[in-house]
């Protein structure tokens, strides 16, 4: 099986700082894999390079196209960039407001998609906005109301639905459940993980939360200063941590 | 070094090896069973635990560690609390990582696998029923126990049908079928964990005390489980603290804590 996403060397600086220094790691169709550290190590500094958000200072990004087979996204042209990122990639961003356009109705922020990739008919399109806003328990009737009158969960979700109805295979999150109460977050998680499995998707999901990943991610990246510190099977990192900063991240949790 | 020969009648390669190092028989009559037939392999695999934010002290665990399950067979963990069954059990799931040795369960060395292999690995061959439910919060318990089934790609309706021969032949009272199991008892958490473990038949099985804390009737539902399970040919690696139930299920026991540092000289 060939990978979906390989990355080599990718490093960022800002200025003389560290942004993200020499990641790699290959990422395959169906896996789900979380990136943990504390703020300031340069999770989202990945996350934006990865996905085409901040142009890395070294390394490649290759990721498995539909047409030509394994292409380098770093250099790749901007339109050819913007074409990946609306059609085989999503980014599901921590604030829903990011993420979303808050003055159209909901059924138009899931529409936009659709029409960015050729879709000109009203009623498929709202219908597939119709299914899709179901599928993200958001109740039909509020199809014409405007993400502003919705609450934070139900942003979150109609940010998911947005980014998913034109099939990604890859999504990258950025705290897709931060500042989101305990019992929307599980909402949430069993959502994602019910697309993960019925869809076949890959995601990259950057979080500071280790439960988060324990239920979700099936590979995990621990980083600190910029650097990855230990990649590994998610339960294998959380039960027997082998890097001292690992070690510190899994001891310092609360336990409920 | 000094061989520990088991005295057996079967010679066999699969269960008679020396009990320290996995050395096979010095006997040409060792054939009876054929090696393919062995599901899980472990050979001198050793462990420790540094722990880097308290003063970096090292914990040497296990040395020298080898055991070899056949299909359709069970073999029990023993020794005293802390000796290392758990730490062995977890390290052949590839939960905890191994500094030396091979561990093999069907054609993946768990030890040196990439993490991509390992999660194929326990999504179709190497079941594991831990001491823990862990779960998404807010799942029905009939989705918690159908969802092995699901990951290997069986349908809805199939892998449902499945959860609930399992559930119901457990005890657990249909009504409870679509709430979360984060509200159950102990018990019922431990029979769901149970039922998930057991929805799909993977050729090589871990169980972590699958009988505690469960009353008589659950209890040999498990055994009756476990004992069907060997028959259709899985290879099952238990921690049984109850003696009954070890005899009752297991072909024989693997005392750990030869396998501690120092003691298998």
């Amino acid at each position: 099986m060939t990978p979906l996403l390989q990355v080599k060397g990718l490093s960022k600086f800002y200025g003389h700082r560290i942004g993200c220094a020499d990641v790699a790691f290959d990422l395959y169709p169906g896996e789900v894999m979380g990136i943990v550290g504390e703020s300031g190590s340069g999770k989202s500094t990945l996350l934006n390079c990865l996905a085409g958000h901040q142009p890395p200072d070294q390394g490649q990004v290759m990721f498995d196209t539909r047409a030509d087979g394994m292409r380098d996204t770093v250099t790749m042209s901007e339109p050819e960039r913007r074409m990946l990122g609306r059609t085989d990639w999503a980014f599901v961003h921590q604030h829903a407001h990011d993420g979303l356009r808050m003055n159209v109705s909901a059924g138009g922020n899931v529409g936009e998609r659709l029409m960015a990739v050729g879709a000109r008919h009203y009623g498929d399109i709202r219908g597939a906005a119709i299914d899709w806003l179901g599928r993200v328990e958001i109740a039909e009737d509020r199809i014409d109301d405007r993400p502003r009158q919705f609450s934070g969960g139900m942003q979150q979700r109609l940010q998911i639905a947005r980014n998913l109805v034109t099939g990604p295979r890859l999504v990258f999150m950025d705290e897709p459940t931060g500042g989101l109460d305990v019992s929307v977050q599980a909402c949430l998680l069993d959502l994602l993980r019910g697309l993960v499995r019925e869809m076949g998707l890959s995601a990259i999901i950057v979080t500071h939360d280790l439960a988060v990943v324990r239920l979700l991610a099936d590979r995990l990246m621990v980083m600190k200063d910029g650097y990855v510190v230990e990649p590994g099977l998610t339960d294998q990192v959380l039960d027997d941590p082998q890097h001292a900063y690992t070690q510190l991240l899994v001891s310092s949790v609360l336990q409920v | 070094m000094i061989h520990n020969m088991p005295i057996r009648n079967c010679w066999c390669r699969v269960c008679c090896r020396c009990e320290y190092c996995g050395a096979l028989p010095q006997t040409p009559r060792f054939n009876l069973r054929n090696e393919d037939e062995i599901m899980i392999e472990v050979q001198s695999v050793a462990k420790s635990f540094v722990l880097h934010n308290q003063g970096s002290a090292v914990f040497p665990v296990m040395e020298g560690a080898a055991l070899s399950v056949a299909a359709g067979e069970c073999v029990a963990l023993v020794g005293a609390s802390g000796a290392g069954k758990s730490t062995l059990m977890r390290m052949i799931y590839g939960n905890y990582t191994a500094q030396a040795g091979r561990i093999v369960v069907g054609d993946v060395d768990v030890a040196s696998a990439a993490p991509r292999e390992i999660l194929e690995l326990r999504r179709k061959t190497l079941g594991y029923v831990s001491q823990f439910l862990r779960v998404v919060p807010r799942v029905p318990t009939l989705d918690v126990v159908a969802e092995p089934l699901r990951a290997i790609g069986i349908d809805q309706d199939t892998a449902q049908a499945t959860a609930r021969s399992l559930l119901t032949r457990l005890n657990i009272p249909e009504r409870l079928w679509a709430l979360s199991p984060t509200t159950f008892s102990g018990g019922e958490q431990q029979r769901v964990n149970i039922a998930r473990g057991f929805a799909h038949q993977y050729p090589a099985m871990l169980l972590d005390e699958p009988t505690a804390s469960l009353d008589a009737t659950n209890r040999a539902v498990v055994l009756d489980l476990i004992l069907a399970a060997k028959a259709r040919g899985a290879a099952i690696v238990g921690i049984l603290h109850d003696e009954d139930a070890r005899a009752a299920v297991c072909d024989r026991e693997v005392d750990v804590s030869v396998f501690a540092p120092g003691a298998a000289a």
